[in-house]
C-alpha cells in the first residue's frame, strides 16, 4: 500500500541500488509530505541505510531517480541535512565536541575562510537545543554513546536545513537522549522541516512517526503511519524473521493492534 | 592511515627508478614526479582493491606496497645497477652527503645543497595545503560520508593529502632511506597524539618532535660515531618512549 502526497519534499521514483549485482533496493517509489516526521522501518539488510544513502549521493543508484523540494541534490544541498551512524567514524580522532560540531558550518563557509564568531555562536545554539553545551570543551572520545549522538544532531542542526535524514539515531543509546532526540525532531516537524529517522524498535513507531515506510527491498507500504502501521503488512515486511515476528505478536499481546485477521 | 605512508614510502621505488630511465638524469625534480605519481597510484590502488575486490585494508595495502617495491627492486638491480640507484641508497640513503650534494645554477654558480633546497620548497607548499585547507582535511579524515553530504569531496582531498605524503617521502628518501622515513612520518605524531587530543596542537607537538629528533640524532650519532638516520630514529623513538610513560604514570 503505498500512499502518495501532494506536493512532496521527497520523492523517490522506481530506485533501483545494487552491490555485487545483488540488488538491495529494487524499484522503490514513493513520495514524502512537507512538515512529515518519516520512520523508515524494516528488517536488518533491508536496505533502510541504503535508501538514506542513495538519497544523499553517497553510493551509486542503478536506474530511478530522486528529488528533494523537486530539484535534485546538487541544486538544494544546503537545505539538506545528513546524520550518519554513528558508529561510522573514529570516535578517538583528535578533535573536541565544538570542533565536530563546527563541522557543521563547514559547508556555507567555503574555501580559505575559517569559522567566525557567528558560526561559534551557531554551534553552541546548537549544543543548548540537544543539552551538551556544558561538554564543548571536552574530547570527543569522552562521549557515552548517546553523547556522541547528540553531538552528531547538533552538527547537523547547524546547517538549518529543511530536511533532515537520520540514520538510526537511536542505535544504542540511553532512553533519555532517545526522548531528548525525538522532542528535537518533533519540533522541527512542527516548524514544516522534513524528518526522515531509520528506525529499528517497532514499539516506538506509533509514539513518534506520522508518517512510515515499510521497506525489505522492495518497499511494502509507505503513508500516514495509522494507515500502513498495520499487523498484516508488517508481517509482509518481515516475512520469516522469527525475532520480529515475536515482536509484533508482543505488541497484538499488549492489545495495541487487533488480532491478526488472516490465517 | 600510517600505514599507508609506509606503503608510499616503499611503493614510490619503481617511480623513481621510471623517471631515471626516461630522463636520463639524477635530478631531483623528476624523481619527484615520478615519485609523486607513483605514491598516487599507490593510494588508488589500495582503495580500489579494498572497495571493488572487497579485501581489508590492511591486507590491501600489503599487497599494494610489496609488490610495487618488488618491482622497483627488480628495475634497480636488473637496469640501474651500475649508477646511482642502488637499494643501499634508497633503502638507507646517507644524510652525510647531503652538503656534498650542491644544487648549481645554469651559470655553474653553487646555490646550496640540493636537499636542503627541495625539502624547504615543500615544507612551505605543505604549510600552504595545511593551513589553507585545515577544515577540508579534518572533516574529510574524520568524518568522509558527512563531508561528502554536504558536498566537500572525500576523493580529491584524500589524494591530495597521500600525494603530499608520497612526495615528503621522496623527497626525503634520498637523506634518510626509504625504512626510516617510516619513522619519521609516523612516531613524532604518534608521540604527539598520546599528549594531546587537540589536532592543532597534535600537528604543532609533532613537527616540534620531530625537530628535537633531528638535531638530537645528529649529536647522538658525532657522539658514537655511527649511523646520522639510524641515531635520529632512535632519539624519535626514546621520545615516544617518554610520552607513553608520561601518560601511562598520569592516569
Amino acid at each position: 500500500m503505498i500512499i502518495q502526497s501532494e506536493n512532496p519534499a521527497l520523492e523517490v521514483h522506481d530506485l533501483t541500488v545494487s552491490y555485487d549485482k545483488k540488488p538491495v533496493l529494487w524499484g522503490v517509489d514513493f513520495t514524502i509530505p512537507k512538515g512529515a516526521l518519516c520512520g523508515v522501518i524494516g528488517p536488518n539488510g533491508a536496505g533502510k541505510s541504503t535508501l538514506i544513502k542513495a538519497i544523499m549521493q553517497l553510493i551509486d543508484i542503478d536506474s530511478g531517480y530522486i528529488k528533494l523540494f523537486d530539484r535534485e541534490l546538487d541544486a538544494v544541498r544546503k537545505k539538506v541535512s545528513y546524520v550518519p551512524q554513528r558508529e561510522s567514524v573514529d570516535w578517538d580522532f583528535p578533535a573536541s565536541v565544538m570542533d565536530v560540531v563546527l563541522m557543521g558550518r563547514y559547508a556555507n563557509l567555503g574555501l580559505f575562510k575559517s569559522p567566525r564568531k557567528a558560526d561559534k555562536e551557531a554551534a553552541l545554539k546548537a549544543l543548548e537545543l540537544v543539552g551538551m553545551e556544558s561538554f564543548r570543551k571536552r574530547q570527543i572520545s569522552q562521549l557515552s554513546g548517546g553523547q556522541q549522538q547528540r553531538i552528531f544532531l547538533a552538527r547537523s542542526l547547524t546547517q538549518n536545513a529543511d530536511m533532515y535524514l537520520l540514520d538510526e539515531p537511536f542505535a544504542g543509546v540511553d532512553a533519555a537522549t532517545e526522548k531528548a532526540i525525538v522532542e528535537i525532531l518533533k519540533n522541527l516537524a512542527d516548524e514544516g522541516k522534513t524528518i526522515i529517522v531509520v528506525h529499528h524498535n517497532l514499539q516506538s513507531v506509533e509514539n513518534y512517526f506520522d508518517w512510515v515506510l515499510l521497506l525489505n527491498l522492495r518497499l511494502i507500504a509507505s503513508g500516514p503511519t495509522k494507515k500502513v502501521f498495520t499487523p498484516a503488512l508488517l508481517e509482509e515486511t518481515y516475512g520469516g524473521k522469527l525475532t520480529l515476528l515475536a515482536e509484533v505478536s508482543e505488541l497484538v499481546k499488549k492489545g495495541e493492534f487487533k488480532a491478526r485477521e488472516k490465517h | 592511515m600510517s600505514m599507508v605512508g609506509d606503503a608510499i614510502s616503499h611503493s614510490v621505488l619503481p617511480g623513481i627508478v621510471i623517471a631515471f630511465f626516461i630522463t636520463g638524469s639524477m635530478q631531483s625534480v623528476w624523481m619527484l614526479v615520478g615519485a609523486g605519481v607513483l605514491g598516487v597510484f599507490t593510494t588508488f590502488l589500495i582503495e580500489f582493491l579494498h572497495r571493488q575486490g572487497k579485501i581489508q585494508t590492511d591486507a590491501s595495502i600489503g599487497v599494494t606496497f610489496t609488490w610495487l617495491f618488488a618491482l622497483g627492486v627488480i628495475l634497480v638491480t636488473y637496469y640501474a645497477g651500475n649508477t646511482h640507484i642502488d637499494q643501499d641508497c634508497i633503502l638507507h640513503g646517507e644524510i652525510a652527503y647531503v652538503p656534498i650534494d650542491l644544487l648549481y645554477t645554469s651559470s655553474g654558480y653553487p646555490v646550496g645543497p640540493k636537499a636542503v633546497i627541495v625539502l624547504s620548497v615543500l615544507l612551505v607548499l605543505i604549510l600552504f595545503f595545511v593551513i589553507a585547507f585545515y577544515k577540508e582535511i579534518s572533516i574529510t579524515t574524520f568524518d568522509p560520508s558527512y563531508a561528502q553530504s554536504i558536498g566537500i569531496s572525500t576523493g580529491k582531498w584524500h589524494y591530495l593529502l597521500m600525494g603530499f605524503v608520497s612526495l615528503t617521502t621522496v623527497a626525503s628518501f634520498e637523506s634518510v632511506g626509504a625504512i626510516l622515513v617510516v619513522a619519521f612520518l609516523i612516531s613524532p605524531a604518534a608521540s604527539a597524539y598520546l599528549l594531546t587530543t587537540d589536532l592543532r596542537y597534535m600537528l604543532l607537538l609533532g613537527a616540534v618532535f620531530g625537530v628535537i629528533s633531528a638535531v638530537g640524532g645528529y649529536f647522538l650519532a658525532y657522539w658514537t660515531n655511527g649511523s646520522i638516520a639510524g641515531a635520529m630514529v632512535t632519539v624519535s623513538g626514546v621520545i615516544f618512549a617518554i610520552c607513553y610513560l608520561i601518560v601511562r604514570l598520569r592516569k
